[in-house]
């Protein structure tokens, strides 16, 4: 008896080529299913994917425009608070933001309690006074004089403008007093509101107003923080490559870096954190939040990352490279500075931008080593106090102001942004210089 | 700026002494280049190394040992109402004196102002005696290795036995890390442990870290029982799991059976861009629009939902750490020889069958493996918990609560302004200690899967 014979019941009458026939139906279909189970879970993943880069380009967005309100200041000296000073230190100290009170006074003369006063000066940011003291900076004789400027409006304003919160007078929980709502309309129907590109995003520092809020500090930091990895885990990582694939011999103390370095790629970045914490701040007296020790913790957590990219660089040189340059009297060190690490550094480098690209968009170590700090000055060297991008996406995202949710976003963008220039970068020279021997 | 100044001259001399160091051993051989034993640039290399590594050695003990030398100095110098003050206020006001001298805070006191002037002029001196220093050894190395050249020198031998050297110790920095990681945790943990009995840390079920600032204030001792944090580290990298390992494998059983290579290529990089983003990005992305999105779902359906629940953080994680399962059993998956295909297709089994009985038994030590390494990812990612998991200690299971991690506890104990001898900030480093240990023994039981039971084909 074969075993499909067996297969069939008493009371079955079909043939085993007619039971098969009618399984293979079922077995086609759980086939179809499988596929499209298959399918689908990389649907979804990529669909999660999407919604992410959806969500944070559609609220990310609007960040790169800021509103703006123009008015007429009337820069009289007595307002300044100058009287017949012109020097420049008596203009660096002079009164703009009261300057910019009474023009929107005179601008919106039914504001009269004190209240509706505060309301009408509130539409306009409270670092609008910049715009002011560069122009009379640059030209004194402006003084005495009735100019026209666009000031950056406050961040209740922009959010209006932008259609982020209501703009429907009598509703409860607006940011914005009806009274304001009834001024900014009447300034929009004069022609009075525009946005612009938001210059200052990308200009200056941290601010605790949404409006005044830049990146540049941040990106500076990265910059300085990114510079010292380099520095650090570059020349280290290719050197351990290349004892561990041309000169190290098999022994235990081999195995045992080999084993520490695939550990200390899977140890969790905040880990490193605490290294930082304990040993650069606490035990060697480094300063705090700088781009210094940031960047030091930042090239051991990518150190291991570069060695394994740089031995699998080394790796894919072949031999007879080595023995050819042996042959005609290399040394054992110029076989491998001459020959074999010149063709390999297309993937060694590879390596090194991918582990920046990681670097770049660390926050946990970062923080333990007190980067989160509130800095307002753009870092001059890697020693001052400074943020870096990622902490500052970290920073914004914490603050309850409505604005900041977009700024966050668009912070979030230039991030990635880098991010993705980077990684392009890379496949771009694996794509040139890639060999196949 | 100083110190950059003295870095550049070192470096200017440094390379002049290579150009002194080829020009000597040219003028040395004559016209007979091949007297010769090394090559003339690496005399150069010798020179520039006698050169520069004495003086740079000199400068870099002087950067490792100038604070705790200042602190000597200055402490043992301070005006006499500053000296007499407790050893707490004593590093407070040291600090302020730091401040002051280097980077002009205004000063509290006049006594305060008088030890900075101290400091700031005992830096100086210092700063100045280790350039000259270093000026002195550098000039002296160039002097004594110019005067060394002769045609025999074995220069070439030298200078790659210096780099050896180099490269010896380059390796080391690894085993250096890993020491430094485990000494700085263990070190503070076992402060830790003086304050707090190991029992009450390891299965103690209260965490409230909060220490009080004055004797009789309310819970002034604070508790420090982890079992609720690795319950909710457990709680979250669970619902990650539970996304990722389903959604990573089924891809990568798609990716690499089923899509068609132009497919595989496209959309292979796309899901890897999932782990290439900044991990804060998702904890962004969990706050902003996933945990409301649940809060809300859940309210429709009458299900109370924290809004800072497990399940919003637990889910953006599995996103995130989709990619190490795809990509790691997609290639074991790939790994798998076509003759085992071939041979079941041959049985007359159809594709899913096939992948179902014969592929995955195949590839199953390597899947085990990436699903380790997976989950020791989800159980030390910080950012997503930290922006999207509550602070509040539960001890729950109920996915829909707010939980805590042990990631998010060392991050806010750490993060502000922090004394060391509190158990409240030393707690970060108990916990530190112990999410290294888990990951890596579950790195170490992933990498054992893999190898001991990776079937051999050929």
């Amino acid at each position: 008896m074969t075993e499909s014979t067996q297969l069939i019941r008493s009371s079955d009458t079909r043939t085993a080529a007619q039971i098969a026939a009618s399984h293979l139906k079922r077995r086609h279909a759980a086939e179809r299913r499988f596929k499209a189970i298959g399918l689908s879970a990389v649907v979804v993943a990529m669909t999660f994917l999407g919604l992410l880069l959806f969500t944070i380009l559609g609220n990310g967005l609007s960040a790169f425009t800021q509103t703006y309100v123009k008015l007429d200041v009337t820069l009289s000296p007595e307002l300044l608070g100058i009287g017949e000073q012109r020097t420049a230190e008596a203009l660096a100290t002079a009164d703009y933001g009261g300057v910019i009170k009474d023009a929107m006074y005179k601008r919106f003369p039914a504001a009269q309690s004190r209240a509706e006063k505060r309301e009408v000066a509130g539409l306009i940011s409270s670092g609008a006074d910049m715009a002011l003291r560069k122009a009379l900076a640059a030209n004194p004789e402006l003084i005495g004089t009735t100019q026209t400027f666009w000031l950056v409006a406050d961040d209740t304003v922009d959010m209006a403008i932008k259609g982020y919160t209501s703009r429907q007078t009598g509703q409860e929980g607006n940011r914005l007093s009806d009274k304001q709502l009834g001024w900014l309309a009447e300034l929009e129907a004069d022609g009075g509101v525009t946005r612009r590109f938001n210059s200052i995003l990308f200009s200056s520092g941290d601010s605790r107003e949404p409006e005044l809020a830049g990146l540049w500090g941040s990106v500076v930091g990265s910059v300085f923080s990114l510079l010292i990895t380099l520095a650090v885990s570059f020349p280290l990582g290719v050197a351990t490559a290349i004892y561990l694939e041309e000169f190290a011999p098999k022994n235990k103390w081999t195995d045992l870096i080999e084993v520490n370095i695939n550990n200390l790629a899977a140890v969790p970045s905040v880990v490193f954190g605490l290294l930082g914490l304990a040993v650069f701040l606490n035990f060697l007296g480094m300063p705090r939040s700088a781009p210094l020790v940031g960047g030091l913790v930042l090239a051991l957590i990518c150190l291991p990352t570069i060695i394994i990219a740089g031995r699998a660089a080394l790796k894919a040189v072949p031999p007879s490279i080595r023995e050819a340059a042996a042959g005609l009297g290399a040394s054992k060190l110029q076989v491998v500075t001459d020959h074999v690490l010149p063709l390999a550094m297309p993937g060694i480098l590879t390596g090194t931008i991918l582990g920046m690209a990681h670097a770049l968009g660390e926050t946990a170590p970062l923080l333990m080593i007190g980067m989160v700090a509130f800095i307002v000055d753009i870092p001059a060297s890697p020693l001052d106090p400074s943020a870096v991008l990622p902490v500052q996406v970290y920073l914004w995202a914490d603050s309850p102001e409505r604005a900041f949710v977009e700024r966050t976003s668009a912070a979030i963008i230039v991030l990635l942004i880098f991010l993705a220039a980077m990684n392009l970068g890379a496949i771009l020279l694996r794509k040139k210089f890639e060999r196949r021997w | 700026m100083q110190l950059f100044i003295l870095t550049a001259a070192l470096l200017a001399l440094i390379s002049f002494g290579y150009g002194v160091g080829r020009r000597r051993a040219l003028a040395v051989a004559g016209p007979n280049l091949r007297s010769l034993h090394s090559l003339p640039r690496y005399h150069g290399y010798l020179v520039a190394l006698w050169c520069g590594l004495p003086a740079l050695a000199v400068v870099a003990a002087w950067l490792a040992f100038e604070p705790s030398l200042l602190h000597a100095l200055v402490i043992g110098a301070l005006p006499a109402d500053l000296a007499q003050l407790s050893d707490e206020r004593l590093a407070l006001a040291y600090n302020e004196v730091r401040n002051v001298a280097r980077y002009g805070h205004p000063a509290s006191s006049d006594s305060i102002a008088e030890a900075a002037r101290h400091y700031a002029s005992l830096r100086q001196t210092m700063f100045l005696s280790v350039a000259a220093i270093a000026v002195a050894l550098a000039v002296a190395g160039l002097a004594a290795a110019r005067a060394r050249i002769h045609a025999g020198l074995r220069a070439r031998n030298r200078v790659e036995s210096i780099v050896s050297i180099f490269l010896i110790a380059a390796s080391t920095v690894a085993i250096f890390t890993t020491i430094g990681i485990v000494l700085s945790l263990v070190f503070e943990s076992l402060r830790f442990f003086q304050m707090v009995p190991v029992t009450e840390f390891l299965f103690g079920t209260s965490w409230s870290p909060q220490m009080a600032i004055r004797e009789d204030q309310v819970g002034s001792s604070g508790s420090f029982g982890a079992v609720p944090l690795f319950a909710g580290t457990m709680l979250i990298a669970g619902i990650a799991l539970a996304v990722a390992v389903p959604l990573g494998l089924l891809a990568a059983i798609y990716m690499s059976e089923y899509a068609a290579p132009k497919f595989r290529s496209v959309v292979k990089p796309l899901l890897e861009v999932l782990a290439g983003i900044p991990t804060v990005v998702y904890g962004f992305f969990a706050a902003l629009t996933v945990a409301p999105f649940i809060r809300d779902l859940g309210a429709k359906l009458g299900l109370s939902v924290a809004s800072e629940s497990a399940l919003a953080a637990g889910l953006v994680m599995g996103i995130m750490i989709i990619p190490f399962v795809s990509s790691l059993s997609d290639d074991v998956i790939s790994a798998v020889p076509h003759s085992l295909r071939e041979g079941a297709y041959g049985l007359g089994a159809t594709k899913s069958e096939t992948i179902k009985q014969v592929v995955l038994p195949a590839a199953l030590p390597g899947i085990v493996g990436s699903i380790l390494l997976a989950a020791s990812r989800a159980i030390g990612e910080t950012m997503i918990v930290v922006m999207a998991a509550g602070l509040a200690a539960n001890l729950t299971a109920n996915p829909l609560e707010a939980v805590t991690t042990v990631t998010t506890q060392i991050v806010t104990l750490l993060v502000g302004d922090q004394e060391f001898d509190s158990p409240k900030t030393l707690a970060a480093f108990a916990l530190g200690l112990a999410l290294f240990g888990i990951t890596l023994a579950l790195n170490g039981i992933a990498l054992r899967i893999v190898n001991k039971y990776r079937e051999k084909y050929d």
